[in-house]
């Protein structure tokens, strides 16, 4: 076995070098898909009860106005899917841990563009395009990084990828010996979109499905292509239940368990379409016809463009017809698939749209409920019988291979309509056509989790014992290639990126460690044309290497344009030359309000000098701003312009605890000059050691107390619970608290 | 041929409308089946390089060798009775584990020759 890790510390980075080490000895700790383990009804959670949520994770980060309900992170019931594939897996696997903090708990991994069409086993760890190639290294080191990362957070993380194209068996085995928890396997989806021989795609797959489920392997169908192709996906939805229908009934007889079959399911359109009216029956219908199979929601990705904002909206509409429905798995998509490859923080946008929307739609079904009297009952039915119907004429044309060598599927007209514009597959043509051999009598396969006619001799317990055990049940026996081109491999990446992972060497990154893209948001206020070319010029000039415009909203065709264009960096920040300021630990909220309370405090606050600037310091004051007043602060405002001396008086007259001055304008140093009078003025008037001085203002910097001898100093950005816990601490050190 | 369908379907329409949800549901289910039926048959009998190589790789041989392992048992002709199979036999006559068999055929399938009396 290998050796095992030390759990990870959430303060430091994943040690990938440390993860690659001993592959060769690496086995997965279990097998088989884990579904989220649902907390009873009306399970408290901070303030709130909840009807549909799971256990909470040990480690996580809740969505931002979590901090106003005590931080609560509720996660719910149902498995929440992010994809990950940048075509480096060593950098996917820091991104997998990030949206496994944020509440991910089913990694797809996407392949390399061209590996279906790749005869057999890819090893080693290439580098890949549009995703990942899949290999033993691959997915041992993402598992074993995967297993470290479930402990850190407290949940399962379950593993997916695709058995397709024409090496599935052989990518079948290699997922159930390494411990892929769920897969993508569908004949239909090789077929129609991968032209691989229709014969040759549905005799692998039985095979592949019986390996999938002798290791309780979660299968997700590939129907929703069916409307991601389609012109007018909203026009397949009778053809969408026969594709789901035939690779349900396929994976039934090849040995697969009901509950671990999942339809993969879309809303056909989205918005502008009335998006609701037309999805929701499907949606009905599909759940209808589907009883006790699992449910995958997939979003819809088919309308989707550059713009991420749109693109959230149509997820949280997907998002409720899950809701108003049947869930078991819910996939994410990240916001900005429409325009690039994702980066790093639309996985975790995504995920928190699913956890935000449901959050906020939990326990919806006990306050309203579908009204099938009417037109959800009438389009579901409709739906249904178009769908047994489009079977009906299947069968009349000679069954399946027919079928689709008329063009059946992928036709965007309605059903019985046809467009005529359907894929067509020959029998005969595609990759890999006439590739199937017949089983002679006795054909025989000496090992386990395999599928159809097979002559094993008499008195064997286990299919592998004519062969002294497969590698299914002796894992030691699987044999692993580490590497067959050592220079297109994750030993050079992680060479080339090591300054940025291990060493002092900081660049901003979307990706790939190092890969130095930024991106900028800006409104020009010009046409689209000039708004484009003006857009790059800015970037240019700001130094960024590669400018590319990646989305552009018209605000007004003259007006002007919202604007965002990505671009590189290639210099480097190094971390050892960066200062941190120091951070305040501020008291707890109720321990402030009691201080304030025990000593009825007050103060007395002004703008000083010849200074008209009010805003800051009424921001600090303020209630409605969150200001001292909202701890219970009593404050005597003196207005602007106010002699030093004044503030002093008046903190003596009204018996004020401390002194609040605000300063912005700075030439000739005045506000240093402003905040030295105060002190020396507090000294000779011998009220030093009983008021607490504070000053404020946009070119005030925390250093500058010491220097001038204030209490505290503050700059641009201060809260008022800042200015308090000054206040109470200063207080507390002299013992005037 | 579209008119002739829609027409097609208005008459199992008039048919289908009869039944009820559940029957509707079964009538589904029993088509399914009927289409894929012949399927499973279809591959209940036959295999492919991907699954031979799939029996190979569970034996504990590498993807490397498996496909060529599996190319020349189905240039031989072999194909039929299962690279496994294959294997056993050859490791039987030859006197050596089932890997080692494998490598055998790498170094030359001639070994494959007679193997099994009937196959010419």
């Amino acid at each position: 076995m290998a050796k095992k890790m030390k759990p990870l510390d959430p303060n430091e980075k994943l040690d990938i070098e440390a993860i690659l080490e001993d592959l060769e000895d690496y086995r997965p700790p279990r097998k088989g898909w884990t579904w989220r383990k649902p907390l009873p009804k009306d399970t408290q959670i901070g303030p709130f009860q909840y009807k549909q949520v799971s256990a909470p994770l040990k480690n996580s980060l809740p969505l931002p106005a979590a901090k106003y309900f005590g931080g609560i992170d509720p996660q719910p019931e149902c498995v929440i899917t992010t994809e990950i594939a940048s075509g480096r897996f060593e950098d996917d696997i820091r991104r997998m841990r990030m949206a496994a903090w944020h509440g991910a708990d089913h990694i797809m991994v996407i392949r390399t563009a061209g590996q279906s069409h790749y005869d057999g086993l890819i090893e080693g760890s290439p580098e890949g395009i549009g995703g990942v190639p899949i290999t033993r290294k691959q997915l041992r080191a993402t598992r074993k990084a995967l297993d470290l990362i479930e402990d850190e957070v407290g949940r399962p993380i379950n593993f997916h990828s695709y058995v397709s194209g024409v090496a599935g068996p052989d990518i079948a085995v290699l997922f159930a010996e390494e411990g892929v928890n769920g897969a993508h396997q569908d004949p239909q989806y090789n077929v129609l979109y991968r032209n691989v021989n229709m014969v040759r795609s549905f005799v692998d797959a039985a095979v592949a499905k019986k390996l999938m489920a002798s290791v309780d392997m979660l299968q997700i169908d590939g129907a929703h292509n069916a409307n991601a192709t389609a012109r007018e996906a909203w026009k397949v939805m009778p053809e969408l239940m026969v594709q789901h229908g035939i690779n349900a009934a396929f994976s039934l007889k090849a040995g697969m368990k009901k509950e671990l079959i999942s339809l993969s399911t879309v809303p056909p359109t989205a918005t502008p379409a009335p998006e609701v009216f037309l999805d929701l029956p499907y949606a009905v219908a599909l759940r209808e016809l589907f009883p006790g199979f699992k449910m995958r929601a997939q979003m819809n990705t088919k309308y989707m463009e550059a713009d991420p904002r749109e693109v959230t909206v149509t997820h949280a509409m997907n998002l409720l017809i899950s809701r108003l429905t049947s869930v078991d798995i819910q996939s994410t998509i990240t916001p900005d698939e429409g325009r690039n490859v994702p980066w790093h923080y639309n996985n975790i946008r995504g995920i928190q749209t699913v956890k935000q929307t449901w959050a906020g739609l939990d326990g919806i079904n006990e306050l309203v409920s579908l009204k099938m009297d009417g037109p959800l009952g009438e389009m579901s039915r409709d739906i249904r019988e178009r769908a047994v119907a489009f079977l009906e004429e299947i069968i009349e044309v000679g069954g399946y291979f027919a079928a689709v060598e008329k063009g059946f599927f992928v036709d965007s007209a309605q059903y019985p309509e046809r467009s005529g514009d359907g894929i067509a597959r020959d029998g005969d043509g595609g990759v890999a056509a006439n590739s199937i051999v017949k089983r002679d009598a006795d054909y025989m396969a000496p090992v386990c989790g395999h599928f159809g006619n097979n002559n094993l001799p008499e008195g064997a317990e286990r299919a592998c014992d004519p062969v002294g055990g497969c590698t299914l049940c002796h894992p030691e026996l699987i044999a692993y290639i580490d590497e067959l081109d050592t220079e297109d491999s994750v030993a050079k990446r992680l060479e080339a990126t090591y300054p940025y992972r291990k060493g002092n060497l900081i660049r901003p990154e979307v990706e790939w460690a190092g890969d130095g893209v930024v991106l900028l948001q800006m409104m020009i206020p010009d046409n689209e044309d000039y708004a484009r070319e003006a857009g790059l010029e800015v970037a240019r000039h700001m130094g960024l290497k590669d400018p590319q415009v990646i989305n552009l909203m018209v605000l007004h065709p003259a007006e002007g344009c919202f604007l965002e264009v990505k671009g590189k960096v290639y210099f480097d920040i190094d971390r050892t030359t960066l200062k941190i300021p120091e951070k305040v630990e501020l008291l707890p909220e109720e321990e402030l309000r009691e201080a304030v309370k025990k000593t009825s405090l007050t103060v007395v606050a002004g703008t000083v000098g010849e200074d008209e600037h009010s805003v800051g310091l009424r921001e600090i004051l303020d209630i409605k701003h969150g200001g001292i007043e909202k701890y219970g602060v009593k404050y005597h405002y003196l207005g602007t312009s106010v002699p030093v001396s004044k503030m002093i008086d008046a903190a003596i007259e009204t018996g004020a605890n401390a002194i609040l001055i605000s300063t912005i304008i700075s030439h000739n140093n005045v506000h240093r000059q402003q905040m030295t009078k105060l002190a020396e003025l507090a000294t000779e008037k011998g009220i030093r050691d009983k008021v607490v001085l504070i000053a404020g203002g946009t070119q005030v910097t925390p250093e500058m107390a010491a220097e001038t001898g204030m209490d505290a100093t503050f700059g641009r950005g201060t809260k008022g619970n800042q200015v308090v816990d000054s206040i109470v601490k200063a207080m507390r050190a002299r013992n005037l608290l | 041929m579209t008119d002739e369908r829609i027409k097609q379907f208005e008459i199992r329409h008039e048919r289908l409308k009869e039944l009820s949800d559940e029957e509707l549901k079964a009538h589904f289910w029993d088509l399914c089946y009927k289409v894929v039926d012949p399927i499973v048959e279809l591959a209940r009998t036959h295999t492919s390089s991907s699954i031979e190589r799939s029996i190979l790789l569970r034996m504990g041989i590498n993807s490397h060798k498996s496909h060529g392992i599996v190319d020349a048992i189905h240039q031989a002709g072999l194909l039929g009775k299962g690279a496994g199979h294959v294997l056993l036999k050859l490791s039987e006559k030859l006197g050596m584990d089932v890997k080692a068999a494998g490598d055998a055929i790498l170094e030359d399938k001639e070994v494959l020759n007679g193997l099994f009396a009937e196959v010419k």
